[in-house]
């Protein structure tokens, strides 16, 4: 690790001034891919601003139609916060899969966001429930926040501050986890909101990062079951391949996962 | 057997330390003025080293020196060896080329040092490496076997001309041929060897400290094997001779055999400890580890089993080529020669084998022994034959091997090994009844109507191990005996210290050791210590690897403590006024036989060194020591059988069920024992499923971390239904024959066969990722 200067911010507005005033500053939550990183000297920040310990920006909570989860939340949290079990079980449960005890006791939804890993799995929630990405300086919708491999809509120096999810009338999750990462080789969120609109977005797959899949959607709108994907063809182009998984396996799993999402979403 | 006596399930001794964090591990050392080495990697699978600019690095603060490559030569630092000379089957000798420890012309790896930065401290050597201008000119490289051998590919080493180290056969193959002539049934099989990263929890590192006034060398290092570095530093690298090196292997976070070779950071360190005139500390990372460690595996095999009309093996030939990599590192010659091929013949009865091992050259890193070290090989390829077979010839695959099991013992191979002892279908049935194997029919069809395919696979191996009779592997080649020594030290209050050649990096020989003591002096095992890894403390010793350590370390423990013994009771007996012969040893006492006189030991080890009343003409003093070189290999076998369910729609495979039942010979400990079996069964699950260190067709290496080698994790593996059937190995006096490689060995072919039967195709190499799974489901 190159010398950087920590700073452990009390607020959002501290943080966001402390960023202003360094060169070459870097926020950061729970540290699962900021430090790896610094680590293997990939990075190398002037300034680390630690979210972490800003109560504003820990916390689950369900009001209305909204289940919000501030940003600097830890994935653990998430998956035994009874407010997130019951408002959106996916959500948690998706949460539960994230990575291993020590990532999911640390790593947080704001972080899993704004580093936007085409493999990660809360974008998979966060695009197909139509959440909206909250900041210290707007609201952005999840369809217009995904902009590739680990590039988002966020501004330089901007701090996601909560992520308010609607909540769906139904919704699943089904991933097929990378052998050594645990990251999704192929992560599907299924939902159908309470107007009876259909959602379904892919992690894992593509070479562009998170995705909607209309075609699956359209069958899913039609006939909401496993059964209505059987015919759906999922074409291979544009999806990644690997050593763990080549394209045609790929789509294959979009498949066979967004079944599963459905069934498990009932 | 006593509460802490051969047998006992006894809590290993040194997990209070291991589990407190009070391990003292080679990077917990620190010495004063220590500085601390960096080196410089190349990125290149195969380049030409122009020039390296140190100037700006030199500059930089804290840093005390660049070496290079260069300087290594002009200081006549020797190059690294490889210990076992192998003979191609024309009678040459097999064709080297040069490993120098810092690359001053050519790098033939990615992750070759070509330089190394010594500083302060850790993060200012990494910073002042970034500051060194290396210009390489880049060559062609090739990582492949079969890309290797072709006509034009690119050559790593001019003294081997088309990347060939050796072409070597063994077994008659005149009979060989005959066999096949006469075949009822051919079975033929291509199979591959997946390579391996060896992945010990602790990386490795060393700390070498030059004292100029003594012209003595100290080096902290992460050995299994510490004299066997001493020797091979000295005798072949000329960074001292013997008397002037201090070898210490302090505790050792696992080997699995890649702590077994003499590495170039060791021979840096040290050579650059005497230069800068202070310590010099190297701990590796885990990006060093997966490009450095020597891997394990890497074969090609064509293989094909000749069959009478009774279904019994009449013959088996078998070409393989192993992959070394780009140098040869100390064993490596050995592994898919004499540890491989020698054990070809499994648990069958073959009258005939024939196999040819050509050893290729790629750009890739250096392949030597990995756990199990070419028997996995041989019981991969063997047991996936039979399997084969069985389903080619419509035969149960258990009844197969049932009928062409050695059932008479001792039993000469055609390739070399005889076997001395074994219960082939002891094992198989234990196996068979702890699956229930006879219900596996009626579990797969209902398997099937839930959507899942299920499989059971069987193997049985067998391994030579407790390695081995010195003379035996002299005349194959190697250029060291594989004995062991040990003395045992009774200090004059009855406590006894074991000074051991092998070395415990995991095994638990600082529990199983002091049991032996405690089955035979009734001594707590709380009065007992073992010193390992020392060779200022510890006579001469060979290490430990190829389960060895209670074999034949064990065995010269058990020797010297009968000198220990006799000397004793001799003491006991003029003490107490009776014959030598009348005293017996119980409980901690000498007693007199069929009478109530007794002297507890401890004051039998007082009266050895107070010395005023011992038998006239004896020395004072209770200690002794013992080399024990064993007279033939030990063969540990058994069967494993596994079952599990392929998910037809992701290629991913749950294991239901795995059963092992071994023999091993007399078990020390049989807690440590199974955490052996664990451990080994995990590593050969891992290789089936999910292992594989894999380059790029430049070389590039794509599987150095751990985000994308997949180790084992406690939740890719079942929880495993253990049994022992045990025949004594007649070999030594313990009758032990070994339990630290059998998993890794005998697993892999386990899995692979379940799941070529779940899915009811037999082509499928390793690791079987769901993706490949998949493919061959739907393949044509
Ligand atoms: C071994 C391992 C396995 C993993 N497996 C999975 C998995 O299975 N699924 C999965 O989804 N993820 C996985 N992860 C990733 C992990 O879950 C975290 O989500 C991820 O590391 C980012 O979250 P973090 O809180 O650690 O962010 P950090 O590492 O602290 O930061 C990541 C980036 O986001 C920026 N950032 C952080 N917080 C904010 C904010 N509030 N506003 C703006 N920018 C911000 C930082 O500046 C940095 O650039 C894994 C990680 C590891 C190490």
């Amino acid at each position: 690790m190159y010398q950087t200067t920590y700073h452990r911010a009390s607020s959002v507005d501290e943080a966001a001034s402390l960023f202003g005033k360094s060169s070459e500053a870097k926020f950061l939550s729970g540290g699962q891919t900021l430090l790896p990183v610094m680590k293997q000297r990939l990075a190398s920040p002037s300034d680390v601003i630690d979210l972490g310990k800003i109560k504003e920006l820990i916390g689950v909570e369900a009001a209305g139609d909204t289940l919000t989860i501030k940003a600097a939340t830890p994935h653990y949290d998430v998956a035994t916060s009874d407010v997130a079990k019951k408002a959106i079980p996916a959500v948690a449960y998706l949460a539960s899969l994230i990575g291993d005890p020590a990532v999911r006791y640390r790593g947080t939804i704001g972080g899993s966001l704004a580093n936007n890993d085409p493999a990660a799995d809360y974008p998979a929630a966060t695009l197909a429930l139509g959440a909206t990405i909250k900041t210290n300086k707007r609201s952005i919708a999840a369809d217009d926040y995904f902009k590739g491999l680990f590039s988002t809509a966020l501004e330089d120096g901007e701090i996601i501050t909560a992520v308010s999810f609607p909540i769906p009338a139904k919704a699943g999750y089904a991933k097929f986890p990378h052998p050594a990462s645990r990251f999704a080789l192929t992560g599907v969120f299924v939902a159908q909101t309470k107007s009876g609109d259909v959602r379904v977005a892919v992690t894992g797959a593509s070479q562009s990062g998170v995705m909607r899949v209309g075609a699956i959607e359209a069958a899913l709108k039609a006939n909401w079951s496993p059964l209505a994907i059987d015919s759906v063809n999922i074409p291979a182009s544009g999806l990644l391949s690997d050593i763990h998984g080549s394209s045609d396996y790929r789509a294959n799993l979009i498949k066979v996962m967004a079944q599963r999402a459905v069934a498990a979403a009932g | 057997m006593g509460v802490e006596g051969i047998g006992a399930r006894v809590v290993r001794k040194e997990d209070k330390r291991f589990i407190t964090g009070k391990g003292r591990y080679v990077d917990d050392i620190k010495l004063l003025g220590m500085t601390h080495a960096h080196f410089i990697r190349s990125p290149h699978a195969h380049a030409k080293v122009k020039g390296i600019d140190s100037s700006a690095a030199l500059k930089m603060p804290g840093v005390v020196a660049v070496l290079t490559g260069q300087q290594l030569v002009d200081d006549k630092v020797g190059n690294l060896i490889c210990g076992w000379a192998i003979t191609s089957k024309d009678g040459s000798p097999m064709k080297m080329g040069a490993w120098p420890a810092m690359a001053p012309e050519t790098v033939r790896f990615v992750g070759q040092a070509v330089a190394v930065v010594i500083a302060d401290s850790k993060n200012l050597a990494r910073d002042a490496a970034e500051a060194v201008v290396v210009d390489y000119e880049e060559l062609p490289a090739v990582a492949d076997v079969h890309a290797a051998i072709k006509a034009g590919a690119p050559q790593l080493h001019p003294e081997a001309p088309g990347n060939q180290v050796y072409d070597w056969v063994i077994g008659d193959e005149g009979a060989t041929d005959a066999a096949f002539a006469k075949a009822a049934n051919v079975v033929k099989l291509d199979v591959t060897n997946n390579r391996l990263a060896p992945n010990a929890m602790e990386p490795r590192a060393a700390i070498a400290d030059y004292d100029a006034a003594e012209e003595h060398f100290t080096l902290y290092t992460t050995s299994q094997n510490p004299h066997v570095a001493r020797l091979v530093l000295s005798a072949f690298y000329n960074i001292a001779p013997e008397h002037k090196l201090r070898v210490i292997a302090p505790d050792v976070g696992g080997g699995f055999g890649s702590k077994i070779f003499i590495y170039p950071e060791e021979m840096v360190a040290l050579w650059a400890s005497k230069k800068v005139g202070r310590p010099v500390k190297w701990t590796g990372d885990r990006t060093e580890a997966f490009l450095t460690d020597a891997h394990g595996r890497d074969h090609v095999t064509h293989a094909e089993m000749a069959f009478d009309a009774n279904n019994k093996i009449t013959g088996f030939k078998v070409k393989t080529y192993a992959n070394f990599g780009a140098y040869m590192s100390l064993f490596s010659s050995s592994v898919p020669t004499y540890l491989y091929a020698t054990l070809l013949s499994g648990q069958y009865n073959i009258p005939a084998i024939h196999a040819e091992v050509i050893g290729v050259y790629t750009n890739t890193t250096p392949v030597d022994a990995y756990r199990g070290a070419g028997r996995p090989e041989a019981s991969y390829l063997i047991e996936r034959l039979m399997e084969t077979a069985a389903r080619q010839l419509k035969v149960d695959p258990a009844a197969l091997r049932r009928a062409n099991f050695i059932t008479q013992f001792p039993h000469q191979t055609p390739v070399i090994m005889a076997y001395d002892t074994g219960d082939f279908n002891a094992s198989l049935d234990a196996a068979m009844k702890a699956i229930d194997y006879a219900g596996f029919a009626a579990r797969k069809a209902q398997a099937k109507s839930q959507g899942k395919l299920r499989g059971i696979g069987v193997s049985c191996y067998i391994e030579a191990c407790g390695i081995a009779p010195s003379k035996a592997v002299g005349s194959l080649g190697a250029g060291v005996g594989l004995w062991e020594s040990a003395e045992v030290r009774v200090n004059p209050v009855g406590t006894i210290e074991i000074l051991t050649g092998s070395h415990s990096h995991g095994q638990g020989h600082e529990t199983t050791f002091c049991q032996l003591v405690a089955d035979r002096l009734g001594v707590p095992i709380s009065q007992v210590s073992i010193v390992h890894g020392d060779t200022d403390k510890v006579q001469f010793g060979m290490g430990t690897y190829g389960s060895r350590s209670a074999a034949v370390g064990l065995t010269a423990i058990l020797k010297a403590m009968e000198k220990v013994e006799s000397k004793a009771k001799k003491i006991a007996a003029h003490a107490l006024e009776a014959s030598e012969a009348d005293i017996v040893i119980e409980n901690g006492e000498f007693k007199v036989t069929g009478t109530d006189k007794a002297i507890a030991f401890p004051m039998v080890a007082l009266a050895a060194y107070t010395a005023h009343n011992l038998p006239d003409g004896m020395e004072p003093g209770l200690k002794e020591s013992a080399f024990y070189d064993p007279t033939n290999f030990t063969f540990p076998a058994g069967t494993y059988i596994c079952e599990l369910e392929v998910d037809p729609g992701t290629g991913k495979t749950s294991f239901v069920n795995f059963v092992a039942a071994d023999d091993f010979g007399r078990l020390i400990n049989p807690m440590i024992v199974e955490g052996q079996v664990h451990g080994g069964l995990v590593q050969g699950i891992g290789q089936a499923l999910l292992e594989h260190a894999i380059y790029d067709v430049n070389g590039q290496p794509v599987t150095a971390s751990f985000m994308d080698y997949a180790m084992p994790r406690a939740d890719d593996v079942p929880s495993f239904n253990l049994s022992h059937t045990t025949t004594l190995c007649p070999g030594n006096p313990l009758g032990i024959k070994g339990c630290g490689e059998a998993g890794a060995i005998g697993a892999s072919a386990a899995v692979i066969n379940a799941i070529t039967d779940a899915i009811g195709k037999n082509n499928l190499e390793m690791p079987a990722t769901p993706d490949r799974v998949w493919r061959t489901i739907n393949a044509a």
